[in-house]
């Protein structure tokens, strides 16, 4: 009928996320977690250095999420790739730390560096570009830290295996073993 | 050949991962190898580039990773003009373990195995860490028995106290008073002791387990612990005889290897080097783990942030240890030395013989290992060395899908090359020395 | 008793002369091992341990610990062997002048120990011949003077002159690390 007022759609409300100089964040065990993109993360690590009074950065290291089957736990708006950056950053003023979490494709693992926010994450860097093979653009010095210089293949990914050799016994094959 | 191949020598070379020399170095390298906090201008750092020394004069050398001051397997190359040294590459990667894929294959009970050879001086710490972390991630980090937190902390403290002994005595070797390797491991030999007494193991103990502790204390143990802390102090007094107040001593080690608080704020340095540069930060006070904000003891903070300031902050942690652990010893309550719950812990090996249920709970935890639910968590402790991290990934299963330690000294390394510019080589040991790195968790 | 010049020393027969002074050789061999520094992670600790005064290395004349391998006898491989620390055991090993023994101390110098992947060398035998094998994760200060003794009745009971004839594993490994191509190392005695 033409009475009748036209009922129009409300989309349902998208919950608000909650962001820091932009990035999302999520809460794990108690601990703020950030997850700025990929082209984002120098950035954010700067003003949270500036403004947030993160003035240390604790650790860089990386995940490989290839066998993953469980949930990520990462927020709305954050696609999943197969590798993370993980960043701790702790505030001496603050007695705080934030975790900062950035998702790296598979097909082109690069990252920019924090070197020159944080210089302390040079070595750290280089040990993720070791086992994982994400490469930081604008690191100084960016080789192999742990393996061999001439190493092939990139350790902690998963679908490397853990290069177990079979156990032999020697005594085994010897005539007069007991 | 250049000086850099025949210095290095052909069977370890080591390709990319050497020095340049500093006629290519551009400014920006040159800007960067003073580090970000200090400025230098496009202008300036050219000119260094231009008046630079002629070329063969300076020499670039390598040592180690085999060499005599006892700090494990690192290598050093050194850019040297005269004795003076300028640039330096620290190399590791030679105690490489695969610890952390090895972690990934190992159940969350066997965990502590693996984390424990990490830092091996101080192994109750890396073992503690990696207990937290697991039992964050469970959730039971609140419902751990306050007997079991209490016995962690003992443990640690005197483990907190041999490897600073350990670092006395390295050091003092290092700087030239070798009769004090002696004297530190007299001394750390009855902390060891008392250690194999409780723990069962001198060294790598795997007792620290998620959701307690491996084995109650055993009867006599507040005497052996009492006679430990009673045997220590009289030797540190010796020893500020021997070392603190000996003029060749305080020549060898004031003004060497001076680091500034923003320089070692930006290179991410934590504990003494830290702390010697006059930053009041320690987790055990700044961010209280275990029951640390019960017991009262001081933080020991440097001036200068110098080698000296380093070795008084190590020596004064001993004395502030064995403080901490006569508190213990009136504080440690009775109770259980670790959670009963079922899921995590094994049953006692009586009951196994009279309850099924008791068997199949064994069986299930040590073959197949306890779930821990999908997250991820990081935990830190303050360990000799400095803050140690772990950080855990689970995925629902019963092994770790990604285990992380922060080595303390992998970070610490970093400030070799500032606290060396500018020095000779003989202060480089006393430097390494100094920032007393152990190479198997800067290497895992 | 005729002797054989090509054949060197070890064409010399046995006898009463000689056998005294073998004996003096062994025995001043014996009682003044020089290790060769060559601690790499925790049983460097413990084998620092054993030069402290409660073990009390110096009873067996041992306690000068070498840096340089040109003048030590016995390098204790005391801790896990990366393949990035291969090739120099191997290069301290070829720098150290016969006689010299290698003692394997610990799990994984002998076998790999716990870490069974692809960072550690399974077994320092891979690349050196070994002596005296002393397990334990780390052994303890009496395991090692266990095994140091061992290595003395060895060396009084074995041959002055032969050097391990065709003991060792006798495999021939390629040493890849830092190289341009591979290194055929053979795992004899005088490979």
């Amino acid at each position: 009928m033409a009475d009748d007022v036209a009922v129009e759609e409300v989309a349902t409300p998208v919950p608000e996320v909650e962001r820091v100089h932009g990035a999302p964040v999520t809460w794990s065990a108690g601990q703020r977690v950030l997850h700025p993109s990929r082209g984002d993360l120098p950035a954010v690590v700067r003003s949270l250095r500036d403004d947030d009074h993160f003035n240390m950065c604790l650790d860089v290291t990386g995940v490989d999420y290839l066998t993953y089957e469980a949930d990520r736990q990462l927020p709305p708006g954050v696609a999943p790739e197969r590798f993370e950056v993980v960043v701790t950053l702790m505030s001496h003023r603050r007695r705080e730390r934030v975790r900062l979490r950035t998702q790296v494709p598979e097909a082109d693992p690069t990252l920019g560096s924090l070197f020159d926010v944080h210089p302390g994450t040079e070595a750290m860097e280089r040990e993720v570009f070791d086992l994982f093979g994400i490469a930081f653009e604008g690191h100084p010095d960016l080789t192999r830290i742990l393996m061999p210089e001439d190493w092939v293949g990139h350790p902690l990914r998963k679908d490397q295996a853990i290069g177990r050799i079979p156990v032999q016994f020697k005594a085994a094959d010897r005539k007069d073993a007991r | 050949m250049s000086i850099t191949e025949r210095a290095s020598g052909i069977e370890t070379s080591e390709g990319s991962q050497e020095m340049t020399d500093r006629s290519s170095a551009n400014a920006e390298e040159l800007l960067r190898e003073l580090g970000a906090t200090l400025r230098l201008s496009e202008a300036e750092a050219a000119e260094l580039v231009g008046e630079g020394p002629s070329e063969d004069q300076t020499m670039i050398i390598n040592m180690g990773p085999q060499h005599p001051s006892t700090h494990g397997v690192l290598r050093l190359m050194l850019e040297l003009e005269g004795e003076t040294v300028l640039r330096t590459k620290p190399i590791v990667g030679y105690l490489h373990t695969g610890m952390e894929k090895t972690g990934e294959d190992l159940t969350y009970l066997q965990g502590p195995t693996n984390v424990t050879r990490m830092d091996y001086a101080a192994p109750l710490f890396n073992e503690l860490v990696f207990s937290l972390t697991t039992e964050k991630l469970l959730g039971i980090d609140e419902d751990i028995p306050a007997r079991a937190q209490w016995i962690r902390m003992l443990l640690t403290e005197i483990n907190r106290i041999t490897s600073n002994l350990l670092f006395l005595a390295t050091n003092g070797m290092d700087v030239g008073a070798v009769s004090m390797m002696l004297y530190g491991w007299r001394d750390r030999e009855e902390g060891l002791r008392l250690l194999e007494m409780i723990t069962g193991l001198r060294m790598n103990h795997n007792y620290i387990r998620p959701g307690g502790v491996a084995a109650d204390l055993p009867d006599g143990w507040r005497d052996a612990v009492l006679t430990f802390i009673d045997g220590v102090p009289p030797s540190l007094d010796e020893y500020d005889v021997l070392l603190t107040g000996q003029p060749i001593y305080r020549e060898r080690l004031q003004g060497v290897g001076v680091i500034t608080a923003q320089e070692a704020i930006a290179l991410g340095a934590t504990g003494p080097i830290l702390r010697s540069t006059g930053v009041p930060w320690d987790l055990r006070r700044d961010m209280p783990y275990l029951f640390y904000e019960q017991v009262d003891f001081d933080v020991v903070v440097g001036t200068y942030g110098d080698c000296f300031d380093r070795y008084a902050i190590r020596i004064n942690e001993i004395r502030e240890a064995i403080k901490i652990i006569r508190q213990i010893l009136d504080l440690l309550p009775p109770g259980d030395y670790r959670i009963q719950d079922k899921k995590v812990t094994p049953p006692p090996r009586a009951r196994i013989d009279e309850s099924m249920e008791a068997l199949i709970h064994h069986f299930k935890i040590f073959t197949e290992g306890f779930k821990v639910p999908v997250g991820e968590a990081y935990m830190a402790v303050e360990s000799p060395r400095g803050e140690l991290g772990c950080y855990i990934v689970s995925d629902g299963s019963s092994k770790p899908y990604r285990m992380h330690i922060r080595g303390p000294s992998f970070v610490n390394l970093q400030t070799l090359p500032h606290m060396m510019r500018g020095g000779l080589i003989a202060d480089a040991v006393a430097i390494i020395s100094s920032v007393d790195p152990i190479m198997g968790e800067v290497d895992r | 008793m005729q002797w054989d010049v090509s054949k060197g020393l070890e064409g010399l027969d046995h006898n009463f002369l000689t056998g005294k002074i073998e004996d003096l050789v062994k025995w001043a061999r014996r009682m003044s091992v020089m290790p060769a520094t060559f601690g790499l992670a925790c049983c460097a600790i413990e084998m620092m341990g054993t030069g402290g005064a409660h073990y009390d290395i110096s009873r067996f004349g041992m306690e000068t610990f070498r840096a340089s391998p040109r003048q030590a006898d016995l390098m204790i491989v005391a801790g896990r062997v990366s393949q990035k620390m291969a090739p120099v055991l191997r290069q301290i090993y070829d720098q150290m002048m016969e006689p010299k023994w290698v003692i394997s101390m610990g799990v994984c110098a002998s076998s790999g120990g716990m870490f069974n992947n692809y960072a550690l060398v399974q077994g320092v035998d891979q690349i050196v011949p070994v002596d005296v094998y002393a397990p334990g994760c780390p052994p303890g200060p009496e395991t090692l003077i266990h095994a140091i003794n061992t290595l003395h009745e060895k060396i009084r009971d074995g041959e002055l002159t032969r050097r391990q004839p065709g003991k060792g594993l006798g495999l021939r490994v390629e040493q890849r690390d830092g190289q341009p191509e591979a290194q055929p190392v053979a795992l004899s005695n005088r490979g």
